[in-house]
């Protein structure tokens, strides 16, 4: 990896702004993490779930096998249970109720019907195959389109139409187009996708009948909010639930939804007093589990002579799948598109029409990025769209539109505060870096010496910002089951000087361990191998919505540097006393309270706090060596980081295959707590993007099967398909947040699909050929090409004939 | 994602092999590579499984004059490290170096990829391609049958179930040969989406031009002094012996057999080249 430009370095290795090495790697890197599946308990019982095989049927019967009482397990068995049900605020919103296990019907393929137990997972399978359900086929919704047909059959018979919510805004949109030079309509399609953490989804749910308390081991990214969910659906009081996640293998969002199968888990734990295992498999996770992204959009621009942009108009449909899952809803991805789909641009007018709809598909779930990726693949290639149109270039129609530095901040044309940063200039540094105008000399000796050759290079850029780390206001606004309030932390010294960190949010691979410590570092001076992170346990740790939205490093981290600036001031107090001082005298610094040349250190601080009392006078403060405090940031609109991405891309015109050849990220997190940790993220996340851009695909049929059951046929992208990526950084602190932080953890799978799509636009602009539907797979590159050689022939005939 | 329970066997002779694979749905099993994922599947539900791939004959590679003979247990990791002898110089590294990921690599057999009769699979292609003979075990002994052959549609081959493919021949190319190998893969260790092995040896006449990853057996060019003289293009060669398919769906397969032909004209895998460096 090329070097990054840093920032300033922290004079010391631990504190914000410097790169420890993270300290989880140990235990991962040496195949010492402990995850769910390395979790083994007495008695413990597997779960194989037999799972529907059509996509949208009515159970007629379900005969279980003989003597199968207390192993097979079906809906009628799950007495006093509820389905889980995450219903909008939004005015309009249908509701569903997603069974625990299938009642009358099946909506989507894989959804569970009976739930079996055996010692072994093989023979819970075995099991599963000795049960016969009799279904009366119904014809499927599979198609987003179609959904909304009057004579589409219904997901939900209650409903009138396969809708979930329909929105629509229009703010000056009639006034401002008027007098375009340009207007571009493109129809954009993302393809429906699977997340595919290493780790699946897994859950051990255990019983204790002597405290009356469920335990729900789960790779979870959002342990409260499982709690939360799981109390609802079982009838318990929170206090009787505990939901431990150990260490999580990835999770992108689909780790934050509450499963039916936890539910169904516990229910069997609390009903049969065993343990109770389940582990999902690729083939359950693929067609049954965490699908994400599939998106319309229909976008016509309107812009002026010189490239301004003076309205967008959009009607987006969002395939939801089957159910409203928990706590997000099947509405969050649509809500956010008529929110964000102006991108970083200024904009007289804007018109957006959604449609969240239901089909017989599983539930559409947050991906990292969630619907970003999608609203800035079709935003920034509406934009060179426009600039093609316009004859100007990709560069030009974005400095023309996007918000300056000088009109920081900016609240635009949706009502969202752009906090801080510069973006023409990441814009400027990403097209001086990929270096456009060599790739277009490049085209252009192409051209010159090889004017038939059947590769073709192109360049493209996309540029988007992300919200982090918003908070009550705009989710309430969204009106979504879960709204994030204020973020607690407690910090607590140990007797022997060390620090528990004790945090709601859970890392699922972001290096939280690190990240919080350094933050600690920088409040206590206490080095982060003293340092303790307790998070994934709702027994131990504050309530908090968990990790999601790019919110941990802003709000638990302000949250760690809130805890342990009231622990400071503890410690300055008893410090004082140990140093015969007035306390409002004493400072802390590098691990040991000061006053002049006298000090004393943390460690001797708490020694005397726990094990010495005799030492301290009267009128200590009792409240001792242990504070929980909270944090919010200055206002909850979010911090908004934003990036850049420029790509060089081959096409080989014959294949219809892509190859990148460079991939150039500008990335504004604000103040960057670890850098070789963002970096990461941004790396990661950029992978995921390309993905997305080419690759990743779960295409159905037309009866609603899914056709990619295994990862032989859902292709991910692999370490040979990625070039060398450069991170470039900027580094504009944010007004909002405690140390200037942004969210990062999901911009670089947003930016993929826009740039790589542009770039092979700009490859395929010679033979008129353009693609919008990704991923650009080589089937739909030669479709894009194919077509556009049979309209060159048309145009060529009609001139031949002269008419 | 569990196979149903069967019963492992792991015979020590060819002979007891076939006579455990004569008792009642019991299929032979070598690297586990495209077997494993049809068990875990439940697509493949065998009572019993018996393990070729520690048998001591399969494991055996001769060379002779005129040819080497590989046994069928030969990994593709052995062919590619050079752990065994390679009759073409190095074109059968080079093929087994691209065969999927090393990890797979390291289990499968070029046995077992031929049996398996995977349309798109390397060595069904190649092995076509280089006129390369099966030696197959049964019930009256041995017999021989070209690769050509032996495989007779996806997944099928002329196998009776009481035989065994034991081992490989492949002939020694002249001094003057050429060989062109392309295939399609989007990412690295995919089945190919096309590909297509060109094989020139003027030392007996040899031209064959063969054509893979249809979902049938690999086409074998009818007309391979036109395809190579250029006074057949590669697709109509293509629409020509495989009349039955729109032109659209063969696309990919004109250009790998265009690009294989490319490798024979540039000289790049000239055997000549490699015997003298």
């Amino acid at each position: 990896m090329d070097a990054h430009i840093k920032s300033q370095p922290d004079s010391n290795a631990w504190g914000i702004g410097a790169s420890p090495p993270r300290r989880e790697d140990h235990r991962y890197l040496h195949g010492k993490g402990r995850f769910v599946a390395d979790i083994k308990l007495h008695g413990m019982l597997e779960i194989a779930f037999l799972r529907s095989p059509l996509a949208h049927a009515r159970i007629t019967a379900i005969n279980k096998p003989d003597s199968s009482i207390e192993t097979v397990f079906v809906a009628a068995d799950l007495v006093g249970i509820n389905g889980i049900r995450a219903d909008s605020a939004l005015p309009g919103f249908r509701s569903s109720t997603q069974p625990i296990l299938a009642t009358a019907k099946v909506r989507h393929v894989g959804e569970p019907i009976a739930a079996c137990l055996a010692p072994s997972r093989a023979l819970a399978e075995d099991l599963a195959e000795q049960i016969h359900v009799s279904f009366e086929d119904l014809a499927a919704v599979h198609d987003l389109h179609k959904a909304r047909d009057p004579a589409a059959p219904l997901v939900h018979e209650d409903w009138d139409e396969n809708v979930f919510l329909e929105s629509a805004v229009d703010l000056d949109f009639d006034a401002a187009i008027k007098g375009a030079a340009s207007i571009v309509t493109r129809r954009y399609q993302t393809a429906r996708q699977c997340m595919a953490p290493i780790e699946g989804r897994g859950l051990v749910a255990v019983w204790d009948r002597t405290l009356e308390v469920l335990t729900l081991h789960s790779a979870t990214q959002m342990p409260h909010i499982v709690r939360t969910g799981l109390a609802g659906c079982l009838g318990l009081d929170h206090g009787q639930i505990r939901v431990i996640a150990p260490d999580v293998g990835g999770g992108f969002g689909y780790k934050g939804i509450l499963l039916a199968e936890e539910v169904c888990a516990g229910f069997l734990a609390m009903r049969l007093d065993r343990p109770i295992r389940w582990i999902e498999d690729r083939r359950e996770h693929l067609i049954g589990g965490a699908n994400c992204r599939e998106h319309f959009y229909e976008v016509t621009g309107y812009a002026g002579a010189d490239g301004e942009l003076l309205g967008v108009d959009c009607s987006a449909i969002v395939d939801a799948g089957a159910y409203s899952s928990y706590p997000f809803s099947a509405c969050l991805e649509s809500a956010q598109v008529a929110s964000i789909l102006p991108g970083p641009y200024k904009m007289r007018g804007y018109r957006c029409k959604t449609w969240s709809v239901a089909t017989n598909k599983p539930p559409i779930l947050p991906f990292r990025g969630v619907a970003r990726t999608g609203v800035c693949f079709a935003i920034e290639s509406m934009m060179d769209a426009l600039a093609r149109d316009l004859g100007i270039t990709p560069e030009a129609i974005r400095l023309r539109n996007l918000v300056l530095a000088e009109e920081m901040p900016f609240t635009n044309i949706t009502n969202k505060y752009f906090d801080s940063g510069d973006y023409p200039e990441a814009l400027r540094r990403a097209v001086k870096a990929i270096g456009i105008d060599a790739i277009r000399q490049e085209q252009q000796d192409q051209r010159h010496t090889n004017p038939t050759g059947r590769t073709r290079i192109g360049v493209g850029l996309s540029i988007f910002c992300e919200q982090g780390a918003h908070g009550t206001s705009v989710y309430h606004g969204w009106g979504i089951p879960m709204v994030p309030g204020f973020e607690q932390a407690t910090a607590r010294l140990t007797p022997d000087g060390g620090l528990e960190l004790r945090v709601g949010v859970h890392s699922h691979g972001q290096g939280l361990e690190t990240t919080l410590a350094q933050i600690a570092y920088d409040r206590l001076g206490i080095a982060p191998n003293k340092v303790k992170l307790v998070h994934g346990d709702t027994a131990y740790t504050p309530y908090s919505t968990g990790t999601w939205g790019s919110r941990c490093a802003v709000m638990a981290g302000g949250a760690v540097a809130a805890a342990c600036d009231a622990l400071a001031e503890r410690i300055r107090t008893i410090g004082g006393h140990l140093l015969q001082a007035n306390d409002s005298d004493v400072t802390l610094r590098g691990g040991f309270a000061r006053i002049g040349a006298a000090m004393v250190s943390v460690e001797e601080v708490a020694r005397t706090w726990y094990l010495k009392p005799q030492l301290l006078p009267d009128t200590v403060d009792p409240r001792g060596l242990e504070a929980t405090e909270g944090y919010k940031t200055t206002q909850d609109t979010g911090t908004f980081s934003y990036a850049c991405h420029a790509v060089k891309v081959r096409v080989d015109l014959d294949l219809g295959h892509i190859e990148l050849l460079d991939y150039v990220i500008v990335e504004d997190a604000g103040t960057m707590i670890n850098p070789t940790i963002v970096d990461g993220q941004v790396l990661g996340g950029a992978v995921q993007g390309i993905g997305t851009a080419l690759f990743e695909e779960m295409p159905f049929d037309n009866s609603g099967q899914p056709l990619a059951s295994t990862l032989a046929d859902y292709h991910l992208p692999v370490a040979s398909d990625i070039p060398p990526i450069r991170i470039l950084h900027m580094e504009t602190p944010s007004p909002l947040s405690r140390f200037g932080q942004k969210g990062i953890g999901e911009s670089g799978a947003i930016g993929p699909p826009a740039a790589i799509a542009n770039a092979v636009n700009n490859a395929l602009s010679g033979i008129a050929a353009e693609i919008t539907h990704v991923p650009l797979t080589p089937e739909r590159v030669l479709a894009a090409i194919a077509k556009a050689e049979a309209q060159t022939q048309t145009n060529i005939q009609t001139l031949g004939t002269g008419s | 994602m569990k196979p149903v329970a069967f019963s492992y066997s792991r015979p020590a002779t060819v002979d007891d092999a076939r006579a455990c694979l004569g008792r009642d749905n019991a299929i032979p099993v070598a690297g586990n590579q495209s077997l494993g994922p049809m068990l875990n599947l439940r697509l493949a539900r065998p009572t019993e499984l018996v393990d070729l791939a520690t048998l001591g004959t399969l494991r055996r590679t001769e060379e002779a004059e005129g040819f080497v003979r590989f046994g069928a247990g030969v990994t593709h990791a052995e062919i590619e490290d050079g752990d065994v002898p390679d009759p073409t110089g190095h074109w059968l590294q080079q093929v087994a170096e691209n065969i999927a990921h090393r990890a797979v690599r390291n289990r499968g057999t070029l046995g077992g990829s031929l049996c398996h009769a995977d349309p798109a699979a390397d060595w069904v292609t190649v092995m076509t391609a280089l006129d390369a003979a099966g030696i197959v075990e049964g019930p009256s002994g041995q017999r021989r049958i070209a690769i050509e052959e032996f495989i007779t549609g996806p997944y099928a081959t002329t196998l009776a179930e009481a035989e065994v493919l034991v081992a490989v021949q492949v002939a020694k190319p002249g001094p003057d040969a050429r060989w062109g190998y392309w295939k399609f893969t989007r990412q690295v260790g995919e089945f190919a989406k096309a590909s297509a092995a060109v094989f020139v040896d003027p030392a007996n006449g040899t031209r064959r031009c063969v054509v893979g990853a249809l979902g049938r057996q690999p086409v074998v060019l009818p007309n391979p002094d036109a395809v190579l003289a250029g006074s057949l293009t590669p697709d109509d060669a293509l629409a020509q012996a495989l009349p039955g398919r729109p032109r659209s769906s063969l696309g990919l397969h004109g250009v790998a057999l265009t690009r294989a032909l490319a490798q024979i004209a540039s000289g790049a895998n000239n055997r000549g080249d490699e015997v003298a460096g």
